[in-house]
Formats: structure tokens, C-alpha cells, sequence
């Protein structure tokens, strides 16, 4: 079971990112499970979201305590106590962020990748939102699903020009990370 | 093919697919989603229904009960305060004997305030005369929904299904939402013998006296225990067509000679279910899945629990000043065994607090290592409050 | 020896004989010369048999419905106390769902709609449900034994605003519920008299002819609370019109458009007089002389605002109303 958990604000679309996730693996026939930890739902505040994904149904609805990823959408979060707590020794970080993987690794001590999630996103939809692009990036990394599937699963949510435009932000983002640079870790959660 | 919906979205799919033909609504946390998606559903020309904004879940409850007297299938949702601030009407819908269907999006009650989750709500609601039940998982609540008019409409009497608020109902996860030839089949069209009709006028709602009043409440109180056969006859039923049954009053799960049982009502179970795996070197337990709190299943509990030598009885709710409320009555069936297992009854999970996988073993820890807690708090981390109020 | 001729028909056998569609029967239990059992029987006289009626908690609920009997010849609900707007949302709601044309009536005294059923009131006014709200308007919570309600006039006595060296009853003014209610802007809405049938019939007809809510405030006096005989409540009711203190208007989306005029205002002693729940203004005492000044300068503010002052002797007045309803125009 690949267990991720997803920090962000309100705005972000936090839930929305666990829910595309989810629904990307559901889509490729695994089961998963996508939910929020609300704090208050007000626009700016910290979001946390959980997403667990495994290829036979399972049956728990605590939280996610011990995640194989974060994906965190926005940096200044990082600052935040508790954001990286309870990541899996190995696991890996994906971070909205305009820094090197290096920088941030170093920063964190953890294995940590940066995309500039925010910038894409404005270039691509003409908003900021980051999700999606993070989302690419995350499958990119891991594989545990195809990154066509996540377009794929856009298509429940987009049409039209919208929907081009986030396949065209997908692709991108696919070129700019190093595919499966995660995937060992990916397929050890999953065992 | 299993579609991945968030809980709130499926039940919504689930109500419009019971062609309801009056839905009424107050937004409240976690609720507001369910009523969002059917408000959708009836924008987009999905379901042709009545939908009721109303300006209070006082309202919305009387508009249901409104509803269904004048002869329409009619449904609410709500949680937290909104049930409390419907509890007068949620008696009064259960004594006129009216078939409507709600769900409660279970939450705490204030105060404190909390949006979270927990049980409180409708275990406040407890004895307003409704069926309670509980579901553990989305799809279960989506099935129980649609048993849930079938079981309102052939007993008379209302039915409250309770699905943990965000657990559930804002969870995503992969369902199966029955195709409206399968719901058809199941639910045949609404029909109310009481209808208010100009044409064969009737008084509904009369000042009942001393002489007729414990009549009228036996009735009622025996109407809900006969409401046992339909919730297992619906539940059957659309097992059969659905292939997917939760078990009708109750459900049972784990090794035969289990020794050890917790009972549990919601979603917590699935954490339980899990756990026991994660944990195999706790002692496996047998898990009483309690769907049917209204009517309480006494009979059903005493099978499930005999040959028990401890019951942990796992609640989201208390009663404050007397303890555990499933607790209290799950001794009460028991204590007519010959060999009433010895009953531990904790709360946990009180407003929204996550229930780990780590609670399975140190429950069994908690009832093994001592005498029967009468009732505990037990995710309570007492050394955070004063020493007085420990 | 009898002089009558015996093919001389009893009025009460002619009554009888009368077709006459009665939606609320003779035999229940309301006291003697009570003002809410006649407007209901006027209401639903004029509403005729196609409607379904939604009744708060009080006492027409109470008299007309001790189970196992009713009086109620059409199809009756009583829910609660303060759901009554919603509940008769809910009834028609499912009707227009079923597209049928039953209209609903909700029926509510003064506490069930100006008190603790304001809310859903309100909200069944906003969302423009085709229902009929008539508030029977007696002042005070009569069923519960006379306690007073935001509708108690200014100075009347209840058991909860009793008169005593510090007090001259209630100290507040009655609440201006017809302008509320008007301020939600639905098409129709108006205050009528027990004390004027045809008027009642005509406003009913009137507001069931519409499509939306509407509303109906009838004065209705309980000579157990107000302290009347109980042969009294049509001349105590009329003499509330005739003084100023309950106008009779129309109001079609939120404007005023009819008043009945009155031909003569009388003084508001002519209407306090025979009530006990006055009866303390009329003793040797300032501050009653002054609470008396206070009720008539109500009245002639309700005679400014809505300038009730008839110019003719119009045929349809506070005078003439009453007398054409003994006379001629028996089914105006």
C-alpha cells in the first residue's frame, strides 16, 4: 500500500490533488482511497489530505501517520512543525518550489524533488494552481500509475480547451523530472 | 466497473436514484455535500424532484414530514446541531408514523464546538422512534440508503442513516452505484395509505389523552421491533440483486472460537478489520458490527456474543454523568446470558480524534490486563488537563 | 294555544337545509362564543373543499381534534407549535411534485406566527410556496392559559403581564406582524375581523385565487382571555375595527391597496370597556388615564397611517359591512 499525504492551503486545490490521485489509480483498476483532514475551511489555511493506494481493497480510516511521500504545494509549509513528520525512512518529498533538489534535499535531510508547480501551472491554465502539475511530476517520479491515466482522470473533471491545456501542462512536466528517479521506493510501499 | 466517487457524491446518486420527489435542506458541515451534489442532480435535469432550501434544519425536517403526508417520497440530511435543532420534529415525524429517509452525517456537538466526527448526534436522537442505521464503509451507506426507503415505507416508520461525517461522507474510494433498473426493481413506487387527500379527508396529528396515549406508544415501540424483519428482509433482498450485504440487524466477523469481541458501530470497524491483520500477534478478535441501533437487535447481540469471554463495546458517543449509551445496552442484553461475556466499554474517535490501527492491540491489552472498565475515554490523554478534572 | 304555522321552517332547520360546503363541523369543543372557531369555520366555509390545512399548536388544534374524534371535514395536520410555515411548505411542495391543485391552508394563532413560528413563517413567505397562512390573532397564548404573546396589545392584563402597583400590564407594544409580513413583498396579504364575515369570504376567495403565499391576519377575540361575555365576541371584535386599533387593510406586494373605511371612529373606551384585561385603565389612577391616551393615540396613528377616515357613508364600511352582512348582500 503506497500511502502519500498531501499539504497545501485552502485554495490549492489540496483535496482536489487527493482525489485526482486517487481516482487516477481507481481508473487503472487499483484500490485506493482519497480524504481530508480539514482544519478549518478557510482560503490560506494549511490543508492536509491523505491518499492510499493499494492493488487489493483494504479497509482503514485513520489517518495516514506514516507516509512513503508528501507532497507539499506550498513551500513556505515547510517551515510548519509537523509537515514532514512520520515520512518512511526512504521516502521522498515533492515540493512546489522555484529551488534546486539539491538545495531542498540538503535543507530537509530527506530525499526531496522540486518543481515549480505554481509557475507551470500559471503558463499553462493561466492559474497558479498546482496540483496538477505536481501530480505529473509525482508519477512521473514513483510510476506507480501511467501519467496518461491522470489526463485520463481529468477528463472527469475537464473538458475542451481546459482539458488540452492540463494534458499539455502533463506532458511538460513529465520532461522536466527524472522518470522513476522514486520507483524503488515506490514498489517497496507497494510490497 | 467501480466508479471513484467521494461518499457524499454516491449517496446523493443513491437518494436521486430512489426518486424522491421532495428534497428539503439546511447546510451544515459535513452534511453539505450530499445535498450540494443532489442540488446539482436537479439543476442538470438528473432528478425531477422538489428541492426545499430551507431556512432551518427545523424546516427542512418539517417540510419532509409536510412532505409525506401530502403523499411525496421525501428525504433530508444533516448532522451535529442541525439533528438537535430537528429533534423535536424527528419525534414527531417518528410518532405520526411517516416514512421519510434522512442521513445523518454523523459530528460532535457543541460544546466544545467541533465539525468533526463522531456520534453524539444521533445517539441524542436515540429514542425520537426512528430506526437507526449505522454504516460502516461508503458503499454500504449507498446500499443502506436505498434498503432504507424500502424498510420506511413497508414498517411505516422513519429511518435515520448514519454515516460518519468526513470519514465517509468526504472520502473518495472506488463504488458501485446501482443502475436505476436495479433500484426499481427493489423500491416499487411510493405509496402511503395515510395520504392527506381532499378527496377521503383525514385528521392527522390529534391531542391523544390519557386513555389512548400508552396505547399509541406501544405501538410504536413494537412497530420498530417488528421493523427487525424488514431491515434483514431488505437487506437480503438487495443482496441477492446487488450481490453485496452488510449483514441485516448485525454483522459478525472473525474466527468462530474468538474469545475475545469488539463491537463497534461506523467506520471505525474498518480500521478494527485491518488492524487485526496488521497485528498478528494480537489475539484475533471477533468484530460485532452493530448496524441496526433502533431497533436494538437483542436477540441478534446474544447469539453473536455468546461463547465470549470479554466484549470490548466501542462507541463515539457518551452520555455524560452515566457513561457508554451502546455500552449500557449491550450489558443489558447480555445480562440475560448464562455466561455474559464481562463488558468493556470505551469511547474513542470524540470529535473527529483519528482512531490508529495501534488501538486494535491496545484495547485487547486494555481488556485482558484487567477487570471490566465500566466506561472510559479511552484515547483520553489525561495528562493534559488539570490534575482536579483528571 | 300555538299560533305559529306549522309549515313555518326553524331558522336552524333552514341553516341546515342551506347547501353549504362546511369544512369545520358543530361539536367540538371550543368555548362558548369563541372568535378562532368562527373565522375557521369562515375560512374554510370560503375555501371550499379542495384544500389541505396545516395547523399549528393551540387551541383550534386542541378543540377541534380530541382523538379518536375531529371535526375537521377535510384533510387535517397538526405537526408542532412553530413548523407550521414549513410544514404546509412540505405539503405543497409534494402536491406540486404530484401536479396537483389542492391548495394548502396553514392555520396558526398569534403565538404560533408572531412568536416561535416566525422563522419558518418567514421562510415559506420568501420561498413563495402557494400556500394560504391564516393567523388567528388573539392576542395572547390562550391555550396555554393566557399568557402574553408579541401580540398583546399595549396595557393588557395576561397572567404574565399582570398589573400591579409597578406595572399597567404589558409594557410593550403589539407587534406590527402585517407589516413584516408585507415587507417579504408576497402578492397578497391582509388583516380581516371575525366581526365581518363577508369580508372574511372575500378575503379568503381573494388570496386562494392567487398563485403564492399569501397571508390572513383575523381578529379573533377569546372571551376567556380578553375577559368578554361570551355572546360579546362579534361586538367586541367590531368595535376593535370601528376604533382605529385593528385596521382592516390589503396589501398586494408589500403595498397597501385597501382599507375598510371606517365611517365614524369610535373611542378606544368603547372597545377596552367591556374587556377585563383593561379593566385596570379604568380606574381612578393617572397612569391608567395615561395608558388609555397611549391606546387611542394608537388608534389614531393605525387612522393616519392608513387612512381608515370614511369621506361618505360607504356601503362597505365598518358600519355598513356589518349591517349587509345581517341584510341584503348575504353571499357578497
Amino acid at each position: 500500500m503506497i500511502e502519500v499525504r498531501i499539504h497545501g492551503r485552502g485554495g490549492q486545490g489540496n483535496v482536489v490533488a487527493a482525489y485526482l490521485l486517487a481516482t487516477t489509480a481507481i481508473g487503472e483498476g487499483e484500490y485506493a482511497q482519497a480524504f481530508p483532514s480539514f482544519g478549518a475551511e478557510r482560503r490560506g489555511a494549511p490543508v492536509t489530505a491523505f491518499v492510499r493506494v493499494a492493488p487489493e481493497p483494504f479497509r482503514r480510516r485513520c489517518q495516514v501517520l506514516h507516509p512513503a511521500f508528501l507532497i507539499i504545494q506550498d513551500e513556505a509549509l515547510l517551515q510548519v512543525p509537523g509537515v514532514t513528520d512520520g515520512l518512511l525512512p526512504g521516502g521522498g518529498i515533492l515540493v512546489n518550489s522555484k529551488r534546486g533538489d539539491d538545495e531542498l534535499s540538503a535543507m530537509l535531510g530527506r530525499d526531496t524533488a522540486a518543481l515549480p508547480a505554481s509557475a507551470l501551472a500559471a503558463e499553462f491554465l493561466g492559474r497558479p494552481v498546482p496540483n496538477t502539475a505536481l501530480l505529473a511530476a509525482f508519477l512521473t517520479l514513483t510510476q506507480m500509475l501511467p501519467v496518461a491515466s491522470l489526463t485520463k482522470a481529468l477528463g472527469h473533471r475537464f473538458k475542451g480547451e481546459l482539458l488540452e491545456r492540463n494534458a499539455r501542462l502533463i506532458e511538460q512536466v513529465a520532461q522536466r523530472v527524472s522518470p522513476g528517479l522514486w520507483k524503488e521506493q515506490a514498489d517497496a510501499a507497494s510490497a | 466497473m467501480p466508479q471513484a466517487l467521494e461518499g457524499s457524491q454516491a449517496i446523493a446518486q443513491a437518494v436521486a436514484l430512489c426518486r424522491p420527489e421532495v428534497v428539503a435542506a439546511y447546510p451544515i458541515t459535513p452534511q453539505t455535500h450530499i445535498v450540494e451534489n443532489i442540488a446539482k442532480l436537479v439543476a442538470d435535469g438528473k432528478l425531477n424532484c422538489e428541492m426545499v432550501s430551507v431556512e432551518s434544519e427545523f424546516s427542512a425536517a418539517s417540510v419532509v414530514l409536510g412532505a409525506v403526508a401530502a403523499g411525496s417520497r421525501a428525504y433530508t440530511a444533516s448532522a451535529s446541531q442541525g439533528i438537535l435543532l430537528m429533534a423535536e420534529v424527528l419525534y414527531n415525524i417518528a410518532g405520526l408514523r411517516i416514512p421519510a429517509v434522512m442521513t445523518c452525517a454523523n459530528r460532535a456537538v457543541a460544546a466544545p464546538l467541533s465539525i468533526w466526527n463522531d456520534q453524539q448526534d444521533s445517539m441524542a436522537v436515540r429514542d425520537a422512534g426512528w430506526i437507526q442505521l449505522y454504516c460502516a464503509d461508503n458503499q454500504e451507506a449507498v446500499d443502506t440508503t436505498i434498503q432504507a426507503f424500502r424498510i420506511a415505507e413497508r414498517c411505516e416508520l422513519p429511518v435515520m442513516v448514519c454515516m460518519d461525517g468526513f470519514t465517509l461522507t468526504h472520502t473518495l474510494e472506488p463504488l458501485e452505484v446501482p443502475s436505476q433498473e436495479q433500484v426499481d426493481g427493489f423500491l416499487p413506487p411510493f405509496s402511503f395509505a395515510r395520504t392527506l387527500d381532499p378527496r377521503s379527508p383525514i385528521s392527522v396529528g390529534t391531542l391523544v389523552d390519557p386513555n389512548y396515549y400508552s396505547e399509541a406508544r406501544h405501538s410504536h415501540h413494537h412497530a420498530l421491533l417488528r421493523a427487525q424483519e424488514e431491515i434483514i428482509a431488505a437487506a437480503d433482498d438487495w443482496g441477492q440483486l446487488s450481490g453485496r450485504h452488510y449483514g441485516g440487524l448485525l454483522q459478525v466477523d472473525g474466527p468462530e472460537d474468538a474469545r475475545l469481541g469488539i463491537l463497534t458501530l461506523g467506520s471505525v470497524l474498518g480500521t478494527l478489520a485491518d488492524a487485526r491483520e496488521e497485528y498478528p500477534e494480537a489475539p484475533a478478535a471477533k468484530l460485532i458490527k452493530l448496524r441496526s441501533f433502533r431497533p436494538f437487535p437483542v436477540e441478534a447481540l446474544q447469539q453473536a456474543c455468546a461463547g465470549l469471554s470479554d466484549l470490548i463495546v466501542l462507541e463515539r458517543a457518551l452520555s455524560p454523568g452515566g457513561g457508554g449509551i451502546v455500552g449500557a445496552e449491550v450489558r443489558a442484553a447480555l445480562s440475560e446470558l448464562p455466561d455474559a461475556p464481562r463488558v468493556h466499554n470505551f469511547a474513542v474517535g470524540l470529535g473527529g480524534r483519528d482512531v490508529p490501527l495501534d488501538i486494535y492491540p491496545r484495547l485487547l491489552a486494555a481488556a485482558q490486563s484487567s477487570g471490566p472498565t465500566r466506561f472510559a475515554i479511552f484515547d483520553a490523554e489525561l495528562d493534559r488537563l488539570p490534575e482536579g478534572d483528571r | 294555544m300555538s299560533t305559529v304555522s306549522e309549515t313555518t321552517i326553524p331558522i336552524a332547520e333552514l341553516r341546515r337545509s342551506q347547501l353549504r360546503f362546511r369544512g369545520l363541523e358543530a361539536g367540538h369543543r371550543a368555548c362558548q362564543g369563541c372568535g378562532q372557531a368562527l373565522a375557521a369555520r369562515l375560512v374554510t366555509e370560503a375555501a371550499g373543499p379542495d384544500v389541505m390545512i396545516a395547523n399549528a399548536t393551540g387551541c383550534l388544534e386542541i378543540f377541534t381534534t380530541p382523538w379518536p374524534q375531529s371535526a375537521w371535514r377535510l384533510p387535517w395536520m397538526h405537526s408542532l407549535f412553530e413548523n407550521t410555515g414549513a410544514l404546509a411548505s412540505g405539503m405543497e411542495a409534494a402536491l406540486k411534485a404530484q401536479g396537483k391543485s389542492t391548495k394548502v391552508l396553514a392555520f396558526g394563532g398569534d403565538g404560533g406566527t408572531f412568536d416561535i413560528g416566525f422563522q419558518a413563517l418567514s421562510g415559506m413567505l420568501e420561498r413563495g410556496h402557494n400556500v394560504l397562512y391564516v393567523c388567528y390573532d388573539n392576542e395572547a397564548y390562550m391555550n396555554t392559559g393566557i399568557q402574553r404573546s408579541s401580540s398583546t396589545p399595549h396595557a393588557a392584563v395576561t397572567t404574565t403581564s399582570p398589573s400591579g402597583k409597578a406595572r399597567m400590564g404589558k409594557r410593550h407594544l403589539k407587534k406590527d406582524i402585517i407589516s413584516i409580513i408585507a415587507a417579504h413583498h408576497i402578492p397578497y396579504a391582509a388583516t380581516a375581523s371575525a366581526a365581518y364575515p363577508s369580508d372574511i369570504r372575500k378575503k379568503v376567495r381573494r388570496a386562494l385565487a392567487i398563485e403564492g403565499p399569501t397571508f390572513l391576519l383575523i381578529h379573533s377575540p377569546c372571551p376567556l382571555g380578553w375577559g368578554h361575555d361570551g355572546s360579546q365576541t362579534v361586538e367586541v371584535a367590531r368595535l376593535a375595527v370601528q376604533c382605529g386599533l385593528f385596521p382592516l387593510i390589503e396589501l398586494e406586494r408589500g403595498e397597501l391597496t385597501s382599507v375598510m373605511p371606517l365611517r365614524s371612529a369610535r373611542p378606544v373606551k368603547d372597545y377596552l370597556k367591556p374587556q377585563q384585561r383593561f379593566r385596570h385603565l379604568f380606574q381612578d389612577d393617572t397612569r391608567a388615564a395615561q395608558e388609555l391616551e397611549h391606546l387611542q393615540a394608537l388608534a389614531d396613528h393605525n387612522i393616519e397611517v392608513y387612512g381608515l377616515r370614511g369621506t361618505n357613508a360607504d356601503p362597505l364600511d365598518s358600519d355598513g359591512a356589518d349591517t349587509v352582512r345581517r341584510g341584503g348582500m348575504r353571499w357578497a
